[in-house]
């Protein structure tokens, strides 16, 4: 999509510049000129959102990590010291755990839309497979994030998940032993995890960097997914367009953010954490982060650890393969009713496992997480493999452009 | 879940032992299914334009000097907290004579130790070395009660949850209604450790209200109802003493997001007029 770019500088000095190292070229071609497709809707904006609250959450972290101490008889403490005595330090502070939750809404809205719009299928695999690595990450920074207050569900949440890999067969023991630094979770747990909880929002960067890379490569998939065929005609530039449709989504965005930080900091929480960690005394229910739960319930709908730890982590590496499981010609839910009826039901399978890894694990409840578990594989192991060869999808629009354009007369903005 | 907690356990035989000795002490955070719910206060603080009720802050404050400070520190305090804005805003000069009164353990040029009196810039002092010292005295270890407003809730059940996060509906004042109805909980005359709502129902802290047992100075009714609510109050301050900062803050940042995204909508109307 992005060819050899035709940016030349305006100044004498800029293009003395532009000839040794050609970044406003990669900025030009990359936010100026970028075709985007003409119909995008604004589940396609959740990706400016997404890079703007992994910046947020790295200025919030790094001055919250200059008065934060690290060490088990302190880190309850200091935290609290961020909340009274450092200036500003509540909003820092409630900015950052309430961050980490936008970022996860955000996050699985995106990959929803992924899901629903097939943007995963080719040529798009790398990017996608990128966005799952990324979606680990994500999900191992925020663990470790949980636990440094050291609060009791950060000690016995991190307890819980760090004793999973004792399910391993023969070394699964020695790992859990070297993963906390001695024989429980204590204070070489929690200056690793602080270390890599600050070296981890990086690699972040890096990943991210490729997935962007990856998309300026297909270009945007779009709610018809048919490829652009004539980018005078179905896509816009990225500057103005998308650059202010970005900026008004992110700042809807941001109003929502606001409410959870001003006026509702602690309700994503859990009130447990505001009791400091004690490893004599367990909390009566051990739950981990909302954005964790439906995982959760997958891990104990399995009647064996070493079964649920493998289902766990299963129903995360199976999106990796979803390009190949999904044998659809067809991209967008739009012209696949049947696979729509069933992507909804697995939106609410998610939510319904979400409700269920908050519940205590007993009775019907475990009853139905394992039904629903049974419905995640079976979307992805059965549904998607077998409806792209029996599925009758709608005619496809010819063209981005004749999805979106007044008949006959379209007024056309010819992208640079 | 209990699968699961069984097999962390398993690694912690010695937890398991010393779990098994206290088992009385494991005191959930959440009250969930423990009796009945507490009633919903009506509370100064609460809501977008919430703020402290001055009066009932510095009269929970007497409340806890009087009754609850026998027992339970608030060490994450300093006295010049009290002066501060947001909060029982009492004057410079109550605080540090109020500080004055404590002693504080110190050392002096020497390296020698020595008690001092407290100073506004002083924590509140802990009441024991340790927890293990304090519950050689009481029976349980009295926790610190600084956070406690936050660190205790309990479930309303879907869908009531939602909705507690919902603008104009929000309700995020279950831990300081807790404490309030745990104050009044103690319902049986003849077990002053029943509570009906603490998980369990038998707790360490017997009733420590009673009627006309701390003194108002302004007319405020003298009654464990009155003195339960204060307290409450004045420990929700203590745990979010920048309650109203937070939110004075917010409706700042909300005006200006709702003028930004105005405009940001029209500019982008503006520019893809011509586009679809």
């Amino acid at each position: 999509m992005s060819g050899p770019s035709t940016f030349v500088p305006q100044s004498a000095l800029g293009r003395w510049f532009e000839s040794r190292l050609p970044i406003g070229g990669l900025v030009h071609s990359s936010f100026i000129a970028y075709p985007t497709p003409r119909n995008l809707n604004y589940f396609w904006t959740f990706g400016a959102i997404l890079s703007f609250m992994l910046v947020a959450q790295i200025i919030t972290g790094i001055v919250l990590a200059m008065h934060y101490t690290p060490h088990v008889d302190h880190a309850f403490q200091s935290v609290e010291h961020i909340m009274r005595d450092v200036n500003w330090g509540w909003f820092m502070r409630y900015s950052h755990a309430n961050g980490a939750s936008m970022f996860f809404i955000a996050v699985y809205i995106h990959m929803f839309r992924g899901l629903y719009y097939g943007s995963y299928k080719a040529p798009r695999e790398v990017l996608w497979i990128l966005g799952v690595v990324i979606f680990l990450v994500m999900m191992a920074t925020a663990f470790m994030g949980y636990v440094l207050p050291w609060g009791q569900m950060s000690f016995w949440g991190a307890t819980v998940i760090t004793n999973l890999f004792s399910a391993i067969p023969l070394v699964g023991d020695a790992i859990t032993t070297w993963l906390w630094g001695g024989y429980s979770v204590d204070n070489p747990t929690l200056n690793r995890f602080f270390a890599l909880h600050y070296l981890m929002p990086f690699m972040l960067i890096g990943v991210v960097i490729l997935h962007v890379w990856a998309l300026h490569v297909s270009g945007q998939n779009n709610p018809t997914g048919v490829e652009v065929k004539n980018v005078q005609r179905d896509t816009l530039p990225f500057t103005p367009f998308a650059t202010v449709k970005d900026s008004f989504a992110l700042v809807m965005f941001l109003i929502f953010f606001s409410w959870w930080i001003f006026y509702v900091p602690n309700y994503l929480g859990h009130a447990d954490n505001y009791i400091e960690a004690n490893p004599l005394v367990t909390p009566a229910h051990i739950v981990p982060e909302w954005y964790f739960l439906p995982f959760y319930a997958i891990l104990r709908a399995i009647p064996s650890k070493l079964g649920g730890v493998i289902a766990m982590f299963g129903s995360i590496a199976i999106l990796a393969f979803l390009p190949w499981l999904d044998t659809s010609k067809v991209r967008s839910a739009n012209y696949r009713p049947v696979y729509r009826v069933f992507f909804i039901v697995f939106v609410l399978t998610c939510i319904g496992l979400g409700y269920l890894g908050a519940m205590p694990a007993e009775g019907g409840y475990v009853l139905a997480s394992r039904l629903l578990t049974l419905y995640y594989f079976g979307f992805f192991l059965v549904i998607l493999p077998l409806l792209g060869l029996y599925e009758t999808t709608k005619p496809l629009p010819a063209t981005i452009a004749d999805s979106v354009l007044p008949q006959g007369g379209a007024k056309l903005q010819p992208a640079e | 879940m209990s699968e699961l907690k069984d097999m962390t356990m398993k690694s912690f035989k010695s937890i398991c032992l010393a779990l098994a000795l206290a088992g009385a002490s494991i005191t959930p955070a959440l009250a969930a299914g423990a009796g009945p719910s507490p009633e919903r206060q009506s509370w100064t603080f609460a809501g977008p334009f919430g703020q402290f009720d001055r009066g009932q802050v510095q009269r929970g404050f007497k409340v806890y000097r009087e009754v609850c400070a026998a027992c339970h520190s608030i060490n994450l305090m300093s006295f010049r907290n009290l002066a501060e804005p947001g909060g029982p805003e009492f004057s410079q000069a109550q605080v540090k004579a109020l500080a004055a009164e404590y002693k504080i353990k110190d050392f002096d040029d020497k390296g020698e130790p020595v008690e001092r009196d407290g100073r506004p810039a002083d924590r509140f002092p802990k009441l024991f070395a340790n927890a293990d010292a304090a519950a050689a005295t009481h029976g349980a270890a009295p926790p610190d009660l600084s956070v406690m407003a936050k660190a205790r809730s309990y479930s309303r059940g879907f869908p009531m949850f939602v909705f507690d996060a919902f603008p104009g509906i929000a309700y995020q004042e279950h831990g300081v209604d807790y404490l309030v109805a745990l104050l009044n909980g103690y319902t049986k005359a003849d077990d002053p450790n029943w509570n009906a709502y603490y998980p369990g129902n038998m707790i360490k802290m017997a009733n420590p209200l009673s009627d006309g047992q701390v003194e108002y100075g302004d007319g405020a009714p003298q009654t464990v109802v009155q003195y339960a609510r204060d307290v409450s109050a004045f420990l929700m301050w203590t745990a979010e003493p920048k309650l109203e900062a937070r939110k004075r803050t917010g409706l700042n940042v909300m005006l200006f997001l709702f003028v930004f995204v105005g405009l940001l909508y029209f500019t982008k109307k503006r520019i893809w007029a011509d586009a679809h």
